[in-house]
């Protein structure tokens, strides 16, 4: 066989961090290629060069032996690579074959020549196998089959190489198989298949050969028959470059209960979650993207509506309804994406700080009292040590550290004893982090509480008292003290029908 | 070295005028002020009563039913929202406070409903905005169709005249040496400011039109702030209402046709982004200013009327054109 792809040396950082760095990938004709690694290994960072929506620093990428630069996705679509996207580039409202050919339609003195674009689609399903209905619009239709349209949309493109990025995270266990038997027939016809899943057992059925990532770097390419799975998580998880963590205090064994979520449902007939959380824990909340660890949280904040839910907050049970409901609790949160949930970000440090406390700030006639508002604002930039020219600066211009201390410090000035940090250092450089680190633990060190979600498993090791895995909405495992370990995580929140059927 | 401090010193060296230009032109107000000197300017040289203190006061009076209904709109469009129905609404507190006054109801009362009722009509769209999550554009144009279609049923159709005396004092009297249109828009704006600029409740109206998710997600009550912001323009509107009536001495179910659009113009040309976040009162003062003066001076002109809504449509894109946010790479 020959390597119809070809990456060498692959580098690509971001302001404040090196997301890939000597990458190298080689797919042959005909192969089903699997790209492993856990969250933030790398692997979307790669696909998104390789389909020319980010460009690379180092290294070089070639199609059939000639190297070449991708200037926009374009070019990478005209050299023959097709991409299945985690979230579907359709359009709800047109059909498959108006889908299929956005963009390019065929015409005839200027009119859709609509007959020979549906008989081109109708052979492509053929080709594949699968029944679309052609008139209907794609909204109707299941995920599977808007994932094959997907599929056939990139071949009408004459994709050779195809990227699969996660495609049975949505699929049925059916419709899995149903996607294998596409992949197999294009494997026939000598497509070369990069193939991204964090299932352990749909790799070994289907793929020729694994490529691992982690931390941004190669760690090594084998054949699929030559390895198992205990070697493989070993190579994800690794050793990895040691992060330090401020020590975990000793478990005091009577602390006590200051939230207890039972019977938590997000939508009827979903999994039922429970969990509690003691004064001056870490509780981690692991899982794979999209295993329902934010969903969660939200839900208990009463940010998204949950089917059903009990909260009981120091042993009372409340009833939340909205973020604001859970301040007045003693809830609050620091969400997942600072610039688009957690910061208003053409606005200044002080305006971010003070946004949920200006009733501190009222003076008898409900006028702000600027004056108080200004030192209290100081006073709390101290606390967290935001670095910045002064309170007016507004936060877009702040590093991603800065800005999450921002965050931060809008809680301070509260009652608010829980907090929920919802990967408190994404986007963060090595020393903010560490500051971030220290700042959670003084918090629970005075008594506060810590709910935090993360995909780093670093992070989870070194930060959680203990961890609650999640695996497609559901706790799986909560696990304590030495029991924290990354394989074991990993193992809970990845290897899933395996010990349901034991 | 000696190169890097030429560099320094040209750029400490530049004229103060400019220096002092570019700090002004962060301000959201600047650019309408400038709009509003150099158009006054031109209608000063193009007539020479434009600038006489008598023709001043009538655009002042002229502009204040806008510059009234304006002040709600700045607050919606401050949140990123819009307020379609604010013209019918008008018109609809009009009829019923004119009708009510005729009718014999104590002055007082009749007012009071009248700022009431338009206060009712905004709280309604707010409610619909921030509870059930509709668009406030949809929900807005559904409301004033039928707050003129509930003026034109009040009514029948025809204007309610035979009002008292007193309430030409709204339209035309004066307080204070200033003729009471005039007061009546300098204390809303002034009432306004402060519960914009000096209240929490304000700083949550910059807030959400900043980033919505955010604000709530901090625990701010961003469903109830988008209700009383709703209902504040539906009370503006009415203010202009009592306005309007005092100077029409009654209540027409067809007035204020179009005001929205007006209102509208005002607070976009008053350097408000229509995305919300930005933007001031003072602006939207401004911006009606602008408006009004660019009404005059093509009426003492002499500008046939068809081609001055023309020159008014070309200079509302001129201005924004230029006062733009320049959305700089890095």
């Amino acid at each position: 066989m020959t390597a119809i792809l070809e990456l060498r040396g692959i580098a690509k950082s971001f302001p404040g961090v090196k997301a890939l760095s000597g990458i190298d990938l080689t797919v042959e004709a005909g192969e089903i290629h699997a790209l492993l690694g856990e969250n933030g290994a790398g692997k979307s960072t790669l696909m998104k060069i390789l389909s020319g929506i980010y460009q690379p620093d180092e290294g070089r990428i070639s199609v059939d032996g000639r190297t070449l630069r991708f200037a926009d996705y374009h070019d990478a679509v005209a050299a023959g690579i097709g991409i299945v996207f985690q979230e579907f580039s359709l359009i709800p409202y047109l059909n498959a074959v108006e889908n299929i050919f956005l963009g390019r339609e065929r015409r005839r003195f200027g009119l859709l020549r609509r007959a020979s674009m549906r008989d081109e689609a109708a052979g492509l399903f053929r080709r594949l196998g699968v029944a679309i209905d052609l008139d209907a619009e794609v909204r109707t239709l299941s995920v599977a089959q808007q994932q094959f349209i997907e599929i056939a949309k990139a071949l009408a493109l004459d994709a050779r190489i195809l990227i699969l990025d996660e495609p049975t995270a949505t699929l049925t266990p059916a419709d899995a198989e149903h996607l294998f038997a596409i992949m197999r027939v294009l494997k026939r016809d000598g497509v070369a298949m990069i193939f991204i899943s964090h299932h352990m057992e749909e790799i070994f059925e289907i793929c020729d050969r694994i490529t691992v990532l982690r931390d941004g770097r190669f760690i090594g390419v084998m054949p699929v028959a030559d390895t198992d799975m205990d070697r493989l998580v070993q190579m994800m998880v690794g050793r990895r470059l040691e992060q330090s963590f401020p020590p975990k205090p000793p478990r005091s064994p009577d602390a006590r209960l200051v939230l207890e979520v039972e019977g938590l449902q997000l939508e009827r007939g979903g999994p039922i979650n429970a969990f509690h959380l003691h004064e001056g824990e870490i509780l981690g909340f692991a899982g794979l993207v999209g295993s329902g660890r934010t969903e969660t949280v939200m839900a208990v904040l009463g940010a998204e509506p949950a089917y059903a839910k009990t909260v009981r907050i120091n042993g009372e049970a409340v009833r939340l309804s909205s973020p604001a409901g859970a301040l007045a609790r003693g809830l609050g949160i620091l969400p997942e994406n600072r610039k688009t949930e957690g910061l208003i970000t053409e606005f200044t440090i002080r305006d971010n700080i003070s946004i949920n406390n200006l009733g501190k700030y009222r003076t008898l006639g409900g006028f702000l009292d600027f004056a108080r508002e200004r030192t209290t604002t100081a006073e709390m930039m101290r606390q967290v040590g935001v670095k910045a020219p002064g309170m007016s600066t507004t936060v877009v211009t702040l590093s991603g550290g800065n800005q999450q201390k921002v965050v931060l410090a809008r809680w301070l000035n509260h009652h608010c004893r829980i907090l929920v940090f919802d990967e408190p250092t994404r986007g963060i450089d090595v020393g903010a982090k560490a500051e971030i680190y220290a700042l959670m633990r003084s918090l629970t060190a005075r008594g506060y509480a810590i709910v935090m979600v993360s995909s780093e498993l670093p992070e989870i090791v070194g930060m959680s008292d203990r961890v609650a895995v999640f695996r497609e909405g559901r706790i799986v495992r909560t696990l304590e003290a030495g029991d924290i370990a990354p394989a074991e995580i990993m193992r809970h929140a990845t290897a899933g029908d395996i010990d349901e059927l034991v | 070295m000696s190169s890097s401090r030429t560099v320094a010193d040209s750029r400490r060296g530049l004229p103060p005028v400019a220096a002092f230009l570019r700090r002004c032109a962060r301000y959201s107000a600047f650019y309408p002020l400038v709009g509003l000197i150099v158009v006054s300017v031109v209608m000063a040289f193009a007539s020479d009563t434009f600038l006489s203190a008598s023709n001043i006061s009538n655009i002042l009076r002229q502009v204040s039913i806008n510059a009234l209904i304006a002040v709600g709109m700045t607050f919606v469009i401050l949140t990123g929202g819009i307020d379609l129905s604010v013209g019918a609404v008008m018109a609809l507190a009009g009829t019923v406070a004119a009708g009510l006054i005729a009718g014999g109801l104590d002055g007082g009362l009749a007012l009071l409903a009248c700022l009431g009722l338009g206060c009712l009509f905004g709280l309604a769209n707010g409610a619909f905005v921030a509870f059930a999550g509709m668009p406030p554009i949809i929900v807005t144009l559904a409301t004033m169709g039928i707050a003129r279609g509930l003026g034109l049923i009040y009514t029948g159709g025809y204007p309610i005249s035979g009002l008292p005396a007193w309430i030409h004092w709204f339209g035309e009297g004066s307080v204070l040496g200033l003729q009471t249109p005039i007061a009546i828009m300098l204390l809303v704006y002034a009432l306004a400011w402060v519960l914009l600029e000096r209240t929490p409740f304000g700083r949550y109206v910059y807030a959400i039109g900043g980033n919505e998710t955010a604000t709530r997600l901090s625990g701010v009550r961003v469903p109830r702030a988008k209700l009383l912001i709703y209902g504040l323009s539906g009370l503006t509107a009415a203010i202009a209402a009592v306005v309007l009536t005092g100077r029409l001495m009654s209540g027409q179910p067809n007035a204020g046709q179009g005001f929205e659009l007006d209102a509208i113009a005002a607070v976009v040309l008053g350097g408000t982004s229509i995305a919300g976040g930005r933007g001031s009162l003072i602006g939207t003062l401004l911006g009606a200013l602008l408006l009004g003066v660019l009404n005059n001076g093509l009426n003492m002109v002499g500008v046939n009327p068809y081609v001055q809504t023309v020159v008014k449509g070309v200079i509302i894109l001129l201005a924004i054109y230029i006062g733009r946010e320049r959305r700089a790479a890095g």
